[in-house]
């Protein structure tokens, strides 16, 4: 089994998979940006940044509903925006009663987190778009183009080639240990009512044997990486990094950049004209 | 499902836009330094030796162990990578890590990703390498002080970077000081036992198969060790000192904007230009949210049909 499921880039014939990668970098950045700045309860503007989210996406060909499946990712996190329902002064909408206390649910606090919610829903997509339409090699050169420093952008591109190498060394770890019963509980085939209780020592016993394997694969990824310096040396590697000049961008590309920042500074100015 | 989203990773829209802007700018300026510090201090080694053990500390986060009632622990590095590397190349590292899980993963947002690499690879860092060599020099040459210091180490990274997580959020106004602290601050608390057991765990294996790495980690931490410990223990205390006082009141931010007369100015008239005033011809929020949505429906729809026409052109040249 290898870990190249891993990658969420998916090719695919689209307008969005053709556009250059330092456009698309940089507006999605910028729709995240609107997005954030977007002041509350600017329903309006929530709407236009969705169906924009949305047109890209068909545009993409990825499967709109491949999209909205993996942009449930940040959800659990809507449990820390959850007490602004109750704590933001205002009106009050809904009184709950829970055991002994009573939570009132007020409008503004209501319409806050709606807000927390949408602009994090959208603001995903966007990014799940970007990353699925986008090979790594691709972003590493958007990255040089806005200005990250080179020394870091080679230390991206090295630790994705050898990502998935180490991915699968873990996953070969995970499977020696499983096969050593390291698990909590024997396979339910086997003991279908657990009758037989715990196998695999106690917590910190596991804690132990998983601070093995994470020192074991600190050790081979060391190790690793001396013979990857070993060939990069033997290659001619001096320690300066290079990288080929970036190509020019062409006229529709800045076109597409031009235009979607400018559409995108006009919807938060009437996100802040009527609502901020 | 082997990649977990972590529960430190903050996602866009949950941030306030002046938090995010200021953490990316701390953000910047401590990576620029590490980034200096780095090429002057590493050999030409450096590049494949981070870029592989970021991918280590990614590939580690995999490894758990389960609890109880399907909860499970595993790894977030900032110990491991600190310790052994050195403060330095630690934050690179993390920050590398951070970087691709925001931008391949979505775990964590992008505009977010400035406080979360702060969170992590700043604060986790440097507080790791603060408690490690605090611990370290306690305890002396013990056989045990290697794995005891990883574990207060590592413990004290994830819970320090956790209280530095809900500023953030109590700051953004997403979650009230007085609730957000003590949740995060509880449940990494627990996690950070984990991290603690395995950076010990991991530590100890390393003792007895490579000890010189340890020592070379510790040669790495040497080398302006000083700033990075005086960092670590500022941020180690402020963040403790701050967010119980912050958690007294429950508006952290109004209040912290109250004292300083922010307040007035954030709430500028810039923008209230036009009062009481929603769209021009339209007197109801209602029926203009109503005509985004059939605005936003007719571009959606253009471009569904653009594409499928597209497509039927396109299919006669593939087959």
């Amino acid at each position: 089994m290898h870990i190249s499921f891993l990658d969420p880039y998916q090719p695919r014939p689209s307008l969005i998979h053709h556009l250059d990668a330092r456009v698309k970098l940089v507006l999605a950045l910028a729709f995240i940006l609107a997005t954030a700045l977007a002041p509350p309860g600017a329903w309006p503007v929530y709407v236009l940044l969705f169906a924009l989210v949305f047109a890209v996406e068909i545009l993409s060909e990825l499967g709109v509903s491949h999209v909205l499946r993996r942009a449930l990712i940040a959800l659990p996190f809507a449990l820390a925006a959850l007490p602004v329902l109750f704590t933001v002064p205002g009106p009050a909408l809904l009184t709950v009663p829970i055991g002994p206390w009573e939570l009132t649910i007020t409008g503004p606090g209501l319409e806050r987190f709606i807000s927390i919610l949408l602009k994090s829903w959208i603001s995903v997509q966007m990014a799940i778009v970007l990353a699925a339409s986008t090979a790594f090699p691709d972003l590493l050169m958007a990255m040089r183009a806005i200005r990250v420093p080179r020394l870091l952008v080679a230390i991206f591109g090295l630790m994705w080639r050898y990502l998935f190498v180490l991915a699968d060394e873990a996953l070969r770890l995970l499977r020696a240990r499983s096969a050593r019963s390291g698990l909590i509980y024997r396979p339910a085939a086997e003991d279908p009512d657990r009758s037989a209780g715990k196998v695999g020592g106690t917590v910190a016993w596991r804690a132990r044997v998983t601070g093995g394997m994470a020192g074991s694969l600190f050790l081979r990824s060391f190790e690793r990486s001396d013979r990857i310096y070993a060939a990069m040396a033997a290659r001619g590697y001096d320690g300066e990094v290079r990288a080929f000049p970036l190509p020019p961008i062409s006229p529709v590309a800045w076109g597409v950049l031009v235009g979607g920042v400018s559409l995108l500074g006009m919807l938060t100015l009437f996100g802040y004209v009527f609502w901020g | 499902m082997l990649y977990a989203p972590k529960p430190m990773h903050i996602p866009d829209g949950f941030l306030s836009v002046p938090v995010a802007v200021v953490m990316w700018l701390i953000a910047i300026v401590v990576i620029a330094l590490a980034l200096k510090r780095v090429s002057r201090d590493l050999d030409e080694r450096q590049v494949p030796l981070m870029g592989v053990l970021a991918a280590c500390i990614f590939a580690g986060q995999m490894l758990n162990f389960t609890v109880a009632g399907g909860t499970s622990g595993h790894l977030l590095g900032a110990a491991l990578a600190a310790i052994l590397l050195g403060p330095w190349a630690a934050v690179l590292v993390l920050t590398t890590v951070v970087g691709v899980q925001a931008l391949i993963f979505q775990d964590g947002g992008l505009l977010a990703l400035g406080a979360n690499i702060f969170n992590m690879a700043i604060v986790g860092v440097f507080v790791a390498s603060f408690a490690y060599r605090t611990v370290q020099r306690l305890v002396g040459k013990a056989r045990w002080g290697v794995p005891v210091s990883g574990f207060i180490a590592g413990w004290l990274s994830v819970f320090i970077a956790s209280l530095a997580a809900a500023l953030e959020l109590a700051f953004s106004g997403t979650s009230p000081a007085n609730i957000a602290i003590p949740a995060m601050g509880g449940i990494h608390a627990l996690i950070g036992i984990g991290e603690g057991l395995i950076t010990a765990g991991a530590l100890a294996v390393i003792t007895a198969a490579r000890p010189d790495l340890l020592r070379q980690g510790q040669m790495q931490a040497a080398v302006g060790g000083r700033v990075v410990w005086v960092g670590g223990l500022i941020i180690a205390l402020g963040l403790a000192v701050v967010s119980p006082l912050a958690s007294g009141h429950p508006d952290g931010l109004e209040w912290v904007a109250g004292q300083n007369g922010f307040l007035d100015a954030a709430q500028g008239p810039i923008f209230k230009v036009i009062p009481n005033y929603i769209l021009p011809g339209v007197s109801n929020q209602a029926l203009a949210t109503i005509l985004a949505g059939v605005l936003g429906a007719l571009i959606v729809a253009g471009v569904a049909l653009a594409v499928a026409y597209t497509r039927r052109s396109r299919r006669p040249e593939t087959s």
